[in-house]
């Protein structure tokens, strides 16, 4: 049982040692093609761009979003917002009218059918060459849409560009972790980038080449993740998928540890989901490095949480049970008057703590420089503990939750996720 | 028409390369520091033979002189120490290693020198001394783990009671002479206070009820100001001296 237990523990280490290793080489290999856009970025031409805000209750954030994308700098007349109220039951609709007038900005109103068929329907009346969407609890900055498209105009093979998303409202100890695990994302996505293996176009601005749904069809529900889906589709047809790190989008991290469950539960249920329905790419050399690379370790960060949380729990168990033990055979009073006195000797030496400080480091370097691409200094923060701490305590129970639904079949949804989010 | 990037193959190897080398590193220095331990118990040992042997000596020398000149530099107090030290190897070392059942061996052999030293000093000089000799054997024995709590308890409790622990299992043959001088059985825990057998777990209650003179030497300072012709020794680890009352 023990030697099972250690050996499965290194192979998981040895796993994710060896992502992060990647993740650090193909970054001191490529650091210098990572561009920093001046802001007076010009473009050789400026094609036309679809913006779709597919909406379902987002009276609190709706209003504040298509102004960040009317601020855009990019010639108005080149650029078409198309806000989709996919049957809210809030004042939603109400608030997307008050844009009616707007020239840019084109309004509809359909049945609620979830995201993917707003995103459809925003597909059907776009006539641009270009297609992107906003979650509307995001909020875009003005240089982010021109920056994008300078990757475009870079390599006409690239088919997708995803955006750095970060977290703009850090106002608790939750949303500041998750702004820990955003910056982080932000350096592990442009490597994804340069390797070919993005395996999510974010609903936050991802802008698409029209091309791509003309050649592959429209969005599918895909277990809720369509741009997750979307993604995997077009890495399977070998579309080239690049991420811009100073293309700035601000987003709503959920304040409480039921929102993020529910967020969460979605994203990871879907991409177990999605990675069974592409499961034909998996190891396949043909389809690159998110074949290779990508959906592994995808997997094996879920398996390993679960593996090190089962271990964790079953560790903490078993001290309190060994304590339980020996007050039950000694008595309290003995119990408490046991000396307890520290010795070096004692202190653990085994390799899996070494990997496990190792891993810890490389994690932690991970997020500083993702800070630093995201525009920021590569300081270590208190906030760093606070991500490593809350997501090693709470992001076993929704992979493990959604391990479980994947697994029964059970779907959660983005309009119940959004309830939950703007109740 | 559309193509992915060419696997780089060679990323994919050097990356596996550095990723080994880590972990041979962290192996590496999990053994150095694993065999640093070892040897820090090895020398624990070698210095309480010496000190053994010191009073063995001294006591020889000395037997037909008044007993208050006889130190008990038997380092009890380490003995226990080093118990502890050899049962966490034994968890995080492995207790098939080699080198750990050596020192476990080693460490079986001081504890029945010093059992034998400490009852000759202790008829020789009258002193009020309580000896338990505790077998436990490491596998499926759930009671051994709470007689091992019970033990720790009264030597805290009792700190001039000296407890000697024995795996029941291990291959020396002095260890086998006990077991059959005292006519252990193999159900355990078992243990051996003053000389007779009790098998199956004793709680603290029972020994003390079966040993009331157990409460003459329950705290050091009930008991009489202690002799303690403290003999340094070279080694740098605190020499911690039993008290013991002497006539």
């Amino acid at each position: 049982m023990d030697t099972a237990y250690t050996i499965i523990f290194y192979i998981f280490t040895f796993l994710s040692v060896y992502v992060q290793i990647f993740f650090l080489i193909t970054f001191l290999e490529k650091r210098r093609q990572i561009v920093h856009h001046p802001d007076n970025l010009e473009l050789l031409s400026y094609p036309t761009v679809t913006i779709a805000v597919p909406c379902y209750n987002e009276q609190a954030t709706i209003e504040k979003t298509v102004n960040s994308l009317l601020e855009l700098d990019y010639p108005k007349d080149k650029i078409s917002i198309f806000l989709i109220d996919d049957g809210s039951k809030d004042n939603t609709w109400n608030i997307i009218k008050t844009f009616e007038n707007n020239p840019s900005i084109h309004i509809f109103h359909k049945e609620n059918g979830g995201k993917h068929t707003a995103l459809n329907l925003a597909l059907e009346n776009s006539t641009a060459e270009f297609f992107g969407c906003l979650d509307a609890d995001s909020f875009v900055n003005n240089q982010a849409l021109k920056r994008i498209m300078k990757y475009f105009e870079n390599d006409p093979r690239t088919m997708a560009v995803a955006p750095s998303i970060m977290v703009c409202n850090a106002n608790n100890i939750l949303q500041t972790a998750q702004k820990v695990e955003y910056d982080m994302a932000i350096y592990t996505k442009k490597m994804l980038g340069f390797m070919g293996g993005i395996h999510v176009t974010p609903g936050p601005f991802s802008i698409f080449r029209k091309k791509v749904f003309d050649d592959l069809g429209p969005y599918h529900k895909a277990h809720n993740t369509e741009d997750q889906e979307i993604a995997l589709r077009m890495q399977e047809h070998g579309y080239k998928i690049d991420h811009c790190p100073d293309a700035r989008v601000y987003t709503n991290a959920p304040e409480s540890v039921v929102k993020l469950y529910r967020q969460r539960l979605r994203w990871i249920y879907g991409f177990i989901k999605n990675l069974v329905d592409y499961r034909r790419l998996l190891f396949r050399k043909k389809y690159g490095a998110v074949a290779l690379f990508t959906l592994p370790s995808g997997l094996i960060s879920v398996l390993g949480v679960v593996f090190l949380f089962i271990t964790i729990t079953f560790n903490i168990i078993k001290f309190f049970v060994i304590k339980f033990e020996q007050i039950q055979t000694i008595g309290f009073k003995n119990f408490f008057s046991l000396n307890y006195k520290f010795d070096w000797f004692f202190v653990n030496t085994k390799a899996a703590l070494f990997f496990s400080i190792i891993l810890y480091i490389l994690v932690i370097i991970s997020v500083l420089i993702g800070r630093k691409m995201a525009g920021g200094k590569a300081r270590l923060s208190i906030s760093v503990f606070y991500f490593i701490i809350i997501y090693s305590v709470i992001a076993p129970f929704w992979m493990l939750r959604a391990i479980y639904n994947a697994i029964v079949s059970k779907e959660s949804s983005w309009t119940f996720e959004r309830r939950v989010t703007n109740s | 028409m559309h193509q992915h990037e060419p696997n780089d193959w060679k990323k994919y190897v050097i990356v596996l390369f550095i990723t080994s080398s880590i972990f041979i590193a962290g192996l590496w220095v999990s053994n150095y520091l694993s065999n640093k331990k070892i040897n820090q118990l090895r020398v624990i040992e070698d210095k309480i033979s010496v000190d053994i042997m010191s009073s063995e000596t001294q006591f020889n020398l000395l037997q037909e002189l008044s007993c208050k000149d006889v130190s008990t530099t038997v380092l009890s107090s380490e003995l226990n120490s080093l118990a502890d030290k050899i049962t966490y190897s034994e968890t995080n070392i492995g207790n098939d290693d080699s080198n750990v059942i050596s020192l476990k061996r080693y460490y079986s052999l001081l504890e029945i020198k010093d059992y034998l030293l400490m009852k000759k000093i202790t008829e020789r000089c009258g002193q009020k001394s309580i000896f338990i000799l505790y077998f436990y054997k490491n596998d499926s024995c759930s009671d051994c783990t709470k007689q091992g709590y019970v033990l720790t308890s009264l030597r805290e409790k009792y700190p001039n009671l000296r407890v000697y622990s024995f795996d029941y299992n291990l291959d020396l043959s002095a260890l086998k002479a006990m077991v059959s001088i005292y006519k252990v059985p193999d159900n355990l825990p078992a243990i051996v206070i003053n000389g007779k057998v009790y098998s199956g777990l004793q709680s603290i209650e029972e020994i003390e009820k079966t040993f009331p003179e157990l409460e003459s030497i329950k705290k050091p300072e009930d008991v009489v100001v202690p002799t303690t012709t403290t003999k340094k020794t070279t080694t740098k680890t605190p020499t911690v001296v039993t008290p013991v009352k002497t006539n």
